[in-house]
């Protein structure tokens, strides 16, 4: 690593910080931006020549601001600050906004600046992209390329986002507990669509939208440092570190997934496993259960099992049963068929799935579901119509490629 | 003389490294490590996860308290120690040197003399 890319990384690593402050200084996202933008660029020359500030999110806080105060003095006349480098000791005035930082509103700023990402007034999609360009700072191209449109295309999603976000009117007050409650929910369920956008591709998007998990993993851990004691926010993170830790097994070199049972478990990130189980130990503690640490105890029994043989189904029924009550969801029941199915055969698998038709009717892995049940009762007629349809169904090359093969094998 | 080395870094930054980026500062890490290692000083060595994963159980007039998250928030947080044989503690800053060496960006070694040392039992 050069020191080029040293900074670019410290420069990663404070952008939500210092967004979010700037956000709560201008009140204005594409300000907000541009400062961002003006003050990583001189960053880029200033560290590189004179090493590293004492604290990085301070200098950016003070040179973003101080960079786009000629801007916005037109419109909301405020004081313009000395220019830094007509500053003889910036050290100074960076412990101002230092100290500013570690007041109380700090967290409730990051807080802000993920909630206006994920506003509940946003499409989800629109969420997920202007996360990953305001908090992540990831280029409008990166972005793009993950979602496999042009670069015009997606600069005008977002453009089109932040103006749902500034007529949505987000308060600068600080907020209640309430609102804090709901703001913080909004923002997992954010971070955990990022996270999806990832993880949720196979084929040859999967490598491109690979990041997506990361920068995810990433949030959630701000997410958690900023509000350590709740044990939803330590199980999103488990949820996520659990999943992502099988990305290395969970396509074969053609890039056609390979189902759980099959992966080779010697690719699982270890290190991820250790995190994600860690979490929710952490998370047990409060007795405080909820969807997230529901699902992240689920990806547990399946991480914890050296051998798929050795996976506890009954435990992973059970799980699935409280989350059907706490989230009743057809797609939650299907994945209970799955357990269902280990525990009691394909039969009771089947007349589970079966009432879910008229929901999960045009649904791909209801499909695919009930063709492996039929199969593995010898149904094959109806096994094969049941993946005909899912095919038909696929959203990706690769998950049509999974089905085939099951077509294949029938026609044995 | 036994040293504890503590290596103290902004975990945020590390944790934007890729996991090639990552792998490559192990690598050369690990060159360091081996060196000591060969030449019998070299002890302990861990890398912990991230301080999220952290819980801290401080004692108060009545139970324990157990809190969410490290000991103290800091602006650097303690990533992983080492622990050296050293005649001097210059050898035991040579040792630190050398990491910080292997290491791209910011860090601080914090180099402590041992009082009591048993290398315990745990089989990795």
């Amino acid at each position: 690593m050069t020191d080029l890319d040293w900074i670019g990384r410290a420069l990663a690593s404070a952008r939500p910080q210092v967004m979010a402050a700037l956000l709560r200084h201008f009140r204005d996202l594409d300000i907000a931006e541009e400062a961002c933008q003006e003050a990583g660029l001189k960053a880029l020359a200033a560290w590189a020549k004179n090493g590293p500030p004492r604290d990085p999110v301070a200098w950016l806080i003070f040179v973003g601001r101080n960079s786009a105060i000629d801007h916005v003095r037109r419109q909301k006349r405020l004081v313009a600050l000395p220019e830094e480098a007509a500053i003889s000791d910036l050290d100074d005035a960076e412990t101002a906004v230092a100290e500013q930082l570690d007041q109380a509103g700090y967290r409730d700023d990051i807080l802000r600046l993920l909630f206006v990402c994920g506003h509940p007034e946003l499409p989800a999609t629109q969420q997920v992209a202007l996360a990953l360009r305001i908090v992540c700072g990831l280029s409008v191209a990166q972005i793009a390329r993950a979602f496999l449109v042009s670069e015009a295309a997606m600069e005008q999603r977002i453009t089109r986002a932040k103006g749902r976000i500034a007529a949505a009117e987000v308060t600068f007050e600080t907020p209640g507990a309430v609102e804090r409650a709901e703001r913080l929910a909004a923002v997992a369920a954010m971070i955990y669509l990022v996270f999806n956008e990832g993880y949720s591709t196979a084929g040859a998007e999967a490598a491109a939208r690979a990041p997506l998990c990361i920068e995810a993993i990433r949030l959630g851990r701000l997410l958690l440092r900023l509000f350590p004691a709740e044990p939803e926010i330590m199980g999103l993170l488990a949820l996520m570190l659990l999943q992502h830790s099988r990305h290395a097994a969970r396509f074969d070199a053609a890039g056609e997934v390979v189902l759980l049972e099959d992966q080779d478990r010697g690719l699982w990130d270890s290190e991820m496993i250790a995190e994600g189980l860690a979490l929710i130990d952490k998370a047990m503690r409060h007795r405080r259960t909820g969807p997230y640490q529901v699902q992240a105890a689920i990806a547990a029994l399946h991480a914890r099992a050296r051998r798929p043989e050795q996976t506890d189904w009954a435990e992973i029924d059970l799980l699935y049963a409280t989350l059907e009550q706490m989230q009743p969801s057809p797609v939650v029941t299907l994945n209970r068929a799955v357990a269902i199915a280990k525990l009691r055969g394909p039969d009771a698998a089947l007349a589970l799935i079966e009432p879910l038709a008229p929901k999960l009717g045009s649904y791909f892995h209801f499909h695919g579901a009930r063709g492996a049940f039929l199969l593995q009762l010898g149904r094959r007629d109806e096994a094969r119509s049941a993946f005909d349809r899912a095919i038909a169904l696929a959203h990706t090359a690769a998950e049509a490629a999974h089905i085939r093969r099951h077509l294949d094998r029938l026609q044995k | 003389m036994l040293y504890a080395v503590l290596c103290y870094n902004v975990e945020d930054v590390i944790g934007t490294w890729s996991k090639a980026e990552d792998e490559a500062v192990m690598a050369k890490l690990r060159t360091v490590q081996e060196k000591w290692s060969a030449q019998g000083r070299l002890g302990p060595v861990a890398r912990l996860l991230p301080t999220t994963a952290a819980t801290t159980l401080r004692k108060g007039r009545d139970e324990p308290l157990v809190i969410d998250g490290p000991f103290a928030e800091t602006k650097e947080q303690l990533l992983g120690f080492y622990m050296v044989d050293c005649s001097s503690l210059d050898e035991a800053l040579g040792f630190a040197r050398e990491l910080a060496e292997a290491n791209p960006g910011t860090g601080s070694y914090e180099v402590r003399p041992v009082g009591i040392f048993r290398p315990g039992s745990v089989a990795t």
